[in-house]
């Protein structure tokens, strides 16, 4: 096992590497060899010692006179739909197979500056469509507490690499559920923050009106540290807020929620969660729902009470109309984010055509995997002159039909919702594989909180039955820029239990 | 709901997207009647007097669009133009190269 998980989390190790007691050179040399005798898991798709161990030498530097950002030296690595200089950004695809960025993104800039050390890049479903990373041109990402289950997706590798103790945390980004999903599956924490708390420039788009980016680690404490440096506005992504209703989108914002609530919690003493309202739906425990993460969901919906919470039963009427919704508008808004593969200035280009128009649609078919070009097929349609109202607003309308179902259930009778990740734990890898909407059907708790633009997060709350005694994830979702007082929740109620302190015996 | 063959390969060519064969065509054609079964659903949803909604937190805070001055950022260095322009397929003299479209 690498160095950095001999130590709880990374107040513990940042607090040993500005003691030097360890340095971030040899965190990076333990982290790289573990990946290395790993290989098998797939997790990652490019890594570069020399890009890592230089990163850390300049982490070194600033601990050796005193200093330090606050995440100097610590291991991390980025889902590889985040642009980076230096190693290779695919997106999961064969359409980007050998891009390199002259820039980076925003999420990996302030992580860098924050002092952090990256590993390389995560491997991840293809332009981050697909619940399983299955979908990846790379092969499949394997979850290490069983090979022959899917990680999760789309952030598989994300979830993969901070189950198996490869690094500290990692980024991934959650459109329909794809950091909550693989945290789950990988019974690992993972955290989708309200939608534009986070930049997505350089963060290669799927649909831009859900996509959000997200840490995921192994305990709410790592994510809080993760997440915060992260986070704030940026005048690069046209979406990203400078307000939080009427806060400033700063970092600090998301630490001081979080502050406020840990003192809160304390001054309760016995019943720290006295007075939080959590509202359960009851679309969320109907058919479909595995026994084994039903019971796994409820068990942790009765240690919350027992911290001094009120369940609430709630309806979230439209809550499997989430699912048509969400296939409409991430489609649509994919096949315009798309369209900039066409071959001309990056990317794949095709080796034979005979004209421009063959030139583009050949690279593209040749670059885009099977369900990619289904999504773009789909959103072209719905977007398309004669069906755009029918289908295309219908879809925006529902939208905001759910949002206001969310802003009932929140104004009326609760102050968190929670209840399961996805209907069963992790499936085998190749299960399933012959008909396309059988894994869109999977994300029917996810999906409406990315619609709704809320934050949510998935932390772990037990395991499936034998013989699939997999993990299984509790997501908790909260009202907008609620962040930091989730991370404060999920916090206190790992500290009333273990369940994210087991770790899988990987091969 | 059953979709068009016609209409897989007009929105192929709105896409630009090929498909190799009849065969292709048709599981294309088999595969997106099946997801606007799905889709379908939508209809049945009373939206009468709903606004569509494109930004999540629309309703709860004013949104817009920031916009920046129009104003070219220099690649300013040879170097820094080399370096944008690392990835192209094809390129000469700062241009990248495509198939003749104007004879």
């Amino acid at each position: 096992m690498p160095l950095h998980s001999e130590f709880s989390g990374i107040a513990e190790l940042r607090t040993a590497l500005s003691e030097r007691k360890v340095s971030a050179r040899e965190l990076a040399d333990s982290a790289l060899k573990a990946i290395q005798a790993h290989a098998g898991l797939n997790a990652f798709l490019h890594v570069d010692p020399d890009l890592t161990l230089a990163q850390a030498d300049v982490a070194d530097a600033q601990l050796a006179q005193g200093g330090g950002a606050a995440l100097a030296g610590i291991p991390i690595a980025h889902k590889d739909v985040f642009v980076t200089q230096g190693w290779r950004t695919t997106a999961g695809s064969k359409m980007l197979a050998n891009y390199v960025s002259p820039f980076d993104a925003t999420v990996v800039q302030r992580l860098l500056q924050a002092g952090a050390v990256s590993m390389g890049k995560l491997n991840c479903d293809e332009f981050a469509m697909g619940s399983g990373n299955e979908n990846s041109a790379f092969g499949p990402a394997r979850n290490p507490w069983d090979a022959d289950a899917v990680p999760g997706g789309s952030s598989g590798g994300s979830a993969a690499a901070v189950a198996a103790g490869l690094v500290m945390a990692a980024t991934g980004t959650d459109t329909g559920g794809s950091v909550r999903q693989p945290a789950a599956f990988c019974g690992v924490s993972g955290i989708k923050p309200t939608y534009g708390t986070v930049s997505r420039f350089g963060m290669i788009a799927y649909g831009s009106s859900l996509d959000q980016a997200g840490p995921i680690a192994r305990h709410a404490r790592d994510l809080l540290e993760v997440l915060v440096p992260m986070s704030g506005f940026d005048p690069r992504d046209a979406t990203s807020l400078e307000n939080c209703r009427g806060r400033a989108n700063t970092p600090e914002r998301i630490r001081k929620d979080f502050d406020d609530a840990v003192q809160q919690f304390d001054a309760q003493g016995g019943m720290p969660l006295k007075g939080l309202r959590i509202g359960v739906p009851r679309e969320y425990f109907g058919d479909g729902l595995a026994g084994d993460v039903a019971q796994a969901v409820e068990a942790a919906v009765r240690t919350f009470e027992s911290l001094g919470a009120t369940r609430v039963d709630i309806s979230l009427p439209l809550t499997r109309l989430a699912i048509p919704t969400y296939y409409v508008i991430a489609p649509a808004e994919a096949s315009s984010n798309l369209s900039r593969y066409d071959g001309v200035r990056y990317g794949h280009r095709a080796p034979d055509y005979t004209d421009l128009a063959e030139m583009t649609s050949r690279s593209r078919s040749q670059g885009f995997g099977a369900e990619v070009q289904r999504r773009i097929m789909v959103g072209t349609y719905v977007l398309s002159h004669g069906y755009y109202d029918a289908y295309y607003l219908q879809a925006q309308r529902v939208r905001r039909r759910i949002v206001d179902d969310f802003q009932q259930a929140y104004a009326e009778h609760c102050d968190v919702i929670m209840g399961p990740v996805a209907p069963t734990v992790a499936k085998a890898i190749g299960d399933n594989r012959e008909d396309p909407t059988a894994d869109w059907l999977a994300d029917v708790y996810t999906l409406g909180v990315s619609l709704a633009g809320l934050p949510a997060m998935s932390i772990p709350c037990g395991f499936g039955s034998a013989p699939r005694a997999l993990p299984i994830g509790l997501q908790i979702i909260g009202n907008y820029f609620s962040e930091g007082r989730l991370l404060a929740l999920a916090d206190r109620f790992q500290q009333a239990t273990d369940w994210h302190q087991r770790k899988p015996e990987i091969a | 709901m059953a979709i068009q063959k016609e209409n897989v390969t007009r929105i192929a060519r709105l896409a630009r997207l090929e498909f190799s064969d009849d065969a292709e065509i048709s599981r294309v054609q088999s595969e997106l009647s099946h997801i606007f079964t799905l889709i379908e659903q939508l209809q049945a949803v009373d939206t009468a007097g709903v606004e569509p909604m494109a930004h999540p937190l629309s309703a709860l805070q004013s949104i817009s669009l920031r916009l920046r001055e129009d104003q070219a950022d220099p690649a300013s260095t040879e170097e820094r133009r080399q370096c944008l322009m690392a990835n192209a397929p094809a390129q000469h003299d700062g241009l990248f190269l495509v198939p003749t479209v104007i004879e």
